[in-house]
Parts: C-alpha cells; structure tokens; sequence
C-alpha cells in the first residue's frame, strides 16, 4: 500500500493530515500496521485529553506484541475513532482512511516527513 | 552469524511471507493475516514450512536402550512406526529439551529436537552414548519437514499418495510415497487438529510444497507461519520449551510427570536424571508447587509471557508463560505457573498488564480441544 502524498509522517510510523480548522487527524502506517500483524486491542488518549508530540498516548496490541502508540502532534484530543475500538483490524485493512485513530487540535508537532521523505526511511 | 536458510526459503519469498528470526532460522512468520492462517488450521488446513527443527537419528543393536538411558520416556517399548511424545532431562531433572520420537525401524529412531535445543540434544546424546552399541547422527541436513494440519488434511493428501491415511494412528508413521517423492509420513502436529507431518529430502521440499499447495486449493489450504503455529498450539495447551519448560524445571513441575517412566525395565532401570526425578515426583505429590493452569481474560488487554499474576490484594501468585489474543475463543488466554491455592479452575485472579491489575479465570488446560 503506497504512502498518500497529502498526509505527513513521523520517523514512528505516524501520519497526520493538515490541518482543517485547527484539527488534524492521526493515524499510523500501513508499514506500521503490516509490521504489527492483525491488531487486536488499541487504546487511545480520551477525548479532552492533552497529548505531546513524541510522547506516547495510548498502545497497539497485535497477535504477538504491544507497541507504544507515539502522537505526532501537541494539543488537546477533540475526537477518537469508536470504530477502530470496536474493531482493531480496520487498522489493518485501512490504515488511512477507515482505520484512523484520534483528531488533535494542533498547537505544535515534531518534526515531520512528507511522503517521499518517508518512503526513503522504510525503503519503499 | 547469517541465519539459516531453509529448502523453501525463495518459495516463502515469493510468496510475500514475513520472515523471523527463529532459532537462527529465518523463518516465515506469517504470509497474510495471522488470525486468519489460524482459522484456516481450526476449520480447514494450513501448510507449514517446519524445517527448522533438529533431526537426530539414532541406529544400531542398542538404540533403544541408549534412549532409555538418556530420555525419560520407555523408548525401547515403542513399537515400529509408532512416535512417543518425550523430555530429556539432566542429572538435576532440569529439562534439556522435549522431544516427539518415532521409531523408524527395529533398529533406528528419529528423534526430533526444538530449533533452539538441537544442538544441546546432540551433544547430550552423543555423549550419552558412550557404552552402548549404537550411534547417534546429526539429520538436521538431511532433512526437510512440511506439516498439513487441519481437519482437510487427510483429504488433500489423500490425492497425493496411496499410503493407508485411515489406517495411520494419531502418533504413528509410514515410509510413503507422496506426489512421487519418497517420505516418512507422520500423523503427528503442534496445533490440536488432525495433521500429518512429512519428512523429506531437502530436494523435494519445493516439489512436495507445490503439490499439496496445488491439492488443497478446493479444500481451502493456506500456506501458515510460525505465528499462528504458536497460537493453535497455546489453545491446545501445549507447552513451549522456553516458555512452559525449561532447564529450571523438572517434567513434574510442568505438569507432565506422566512422561517420566520409572517403570522402565532396560538399563537396571536406571536412566539419567532418575534419582532427582524420583524426588521432584514425590515433591509435587507432597507439596505441590506452583501449577501450569489456563487463564481466560473478559478484557481486551493481553496478558503475555512474563507477566506477573497477582491476587486481589495485589501480591504476586504466579507468572505467565504463554499468552496471546485466541482466534478461536475470541478472548486473550494465556498459559501461566500460579501457585496451587490459587490453582483451581474458576478461581478468579488478576494478571498485572504493564501496571494495571486485568481480571482473569482459571480454567482447567486445553482451551480449546477438537470434535472427534
């Protein structure tokens, strides 16, 4: 699965929209989600919450691993993604679009990759 | 050190596959989805690459008595072509490894190690060998393994040889010529179906592979990884030599003392480990020490191997072995060593999940057994 030109990356294997009124939404990769295997279990940072970029809000749990989840982006959580709690393997099957996981109100984000930057740093 | 590569390593390539480090193996991990490599095994068959694990024929006029010396089990009572789940122990009763041997001929054995322990077997059996009439043979090269497993697999093969299928017990074997290729055809497996394990030349491994492949597309075959092979195996409660067994353990402290036959008649009786196994038996008769038991989860958090399990008031009771999300229950179970007043099936204790206390239930082990 290609990495879509209009979303950023983290070195973490996030992306982030730009951002519309304020908002980006946050995700990870489909190399991030192929490396996990079928993901099982996520848990995210409440809606209200503060998240830091680069810290970590919440974990991925897959068939063989828990992985810290990393937020690209500091601000406060306006939305998580019900569906992918209910059903973890839409990170799998969709992870830009149906697989999302939170929305932040953006107020500053680590350093960030476009989608050629990050191709080059999975060696896609 | 470069990792071994196995006589399909350029088909699991081909094939998309997610390749591991296994024991020095680079393995497949999985192909696609692991959950679903898994219910394929459950409800139709998988195909599994297994040609990391360590063969070790052992021949001549004393063969059986050597292993009556050197494993636990009463190997020399085995009839021919029948297989015999085992442990070989230390002088301590520590277990070295655990082991499935199948007895190939009057005269000869074939012993199947771990990945992990094959070289440990080796040498262990080399050097036990010393003053018996028989010699043991490093086979890891010699062979390829391929395992069918899954309520299809009589059927798939079926199309591929004229060897007895139905007549082939559970933990019996057969030279055999499968898709024009000379075998030995076990019905033997790790993940709680019926499924054969095939024995080959590493030659034929490729031609073998292809032709089940091509024989199960109807039934719905799916080549399976190493992933999915630890899952079946931790529903059907089998244990995993460094995570249920270990050097630190004896067989009675997992639960498998039934393995260890002090009733053995070849050697005087004697074997190696004897006089410690004899005192762990009577220990886990007296004072039971901790036991292996099932845990079940209602959360969705996984507890996974080195957890610690605790009680309610948070004291540690126990620590887990296996643990993984259960593809066929749908909830995460895992395997753990609690001690045994907190052992009972439907007791109810708590898993310590990176910090937060996760309830869970002791239930009695397999977690998952099939129809018959």
């Amino acid at each position: 699965m290609s990495n879509p030109t209009h979303l950023q990356y983290t070195k973490e294997h996030e992306w982030l929209t730009a951002a519309v009124d304020g908002v980006s939404t946050i995700g990870i990769t489909a190399h991030a989600a192929d490396a996990l295997g079928d993901i099982v279990y996520v848990q995210l940072p409440a809606v209200g919450d503060t998240v830091t970029a680069g810290e970590t809000c919440g974990e991925l749990e897959s068939t063989k691993s828990v992985s810290d989840l990393f937020s690209p982006a500091t601000g406060e959580v306006t939305e998580v993604n019900q569906e992918v709690i209910d059903d973890p393997a839409l990170v799998n099957s969709e992870p830009f679009e149906g697989g999302w996981l939170f929305k932040v109100r953006v107020e500053a984000t680590d350093e960030l990759l476009d989608a050629d930057g990050y191709n080059a740093l999975i060696g896609a | 050190m470069s990792l071994r590569l196995t006589a399909l390593d350029a088909l699991h390539r081909s094939l998309g596959a997610t390749m591991t480090d296994f024991a020095g193996w680079d393995m497949p991990l999985r192909y696609g989805s692991e959950r679903e490599e898994h219910l394929a095994v459950r409800t139709k068959a998988g195909l599994f690459d297994l040609s990391h694990m360590g063969e070790i024929t052992v021949s001549g006029p004393q063969a059986g008595e050597l292993l009556d010396h050197a494993l636990v089990g009463f190997i020399s009572a085995l009839g021919v072509l029948r297989a015999r789940y085992t442990m070989i122990c230390r002088e301590d009763g520590g277990i070295l490894d655990d082991l499935i041997v199948y007895r190939t001929a009057d005269d000869e054995y074939l012993v199947v190690a771990n990945a992990s322990n094959a070289q440990v077997v080796l040498d262990a059996l080399t050097e036990r060998a010393a003053g018996f009439d028989a010699t043991v043979r490093d086979d890891r090269d010699a062979y390829a393994l391929l395992a069918v497993q899954g309520p299809e697999a009589g059927g798939i093969l079926a199309k591929l040889t004229d060897a007895d299928l139905p007549g082939l017990k559970y933990y019996a074997l057969l030279p055999a010529t499968v898709a024009d290729r000379q075998v030995w055809l076990a019905r033997t497996g790790y993940t709680g179906e019926d499924g054969f394990e095939i024995f080959c030349a590493p030659a034929d491994a490729e031609h073998l592979w292809t032709s089940l492949t091509g024989a199960g597309t109807d039934e719905g075959l799916v080549p399976c990884g190493l992933s999915c092979r630890d899952t079946l195996r931790l529903e059907a409660g089998m244990p995993l030599y460094g995570h249920e067994l270990s050097t630190e353990l004896t067989p009675f402290d997992a639960g498998l003392g039934r393995v260890v036959r002090f009733d053995k008649t070849t050697n005087g009786g004697e074997f190696v480990g004897r006089k410690a196994l004899e005192e762990a038996a009577a220990a886990a008769e007296a004072n039971p020490p901790r036991k292996l038991v099932g845990l079940v989860s209602e959360g969705r958090r996984v507890p996974r191997a080195e957890y610690s399990v605790v009680d309610a008031e948070g004291a540690v009771i126990g620590r887990i072995t296996s643990g993984s999300p259960s593809p066929t229950l749908g909830k995460p179970i895992a395997i753990a060593y609690v001690d045994a007043a907190h052992a009972e099936p439907g007791a109810t204790v708590a898993v310590d999940v990176r910090g937060k206390a996760e309830p869970v239930q002791v239930v009695a082990l397999p977690f998952y057994k099939r129809a018959r």
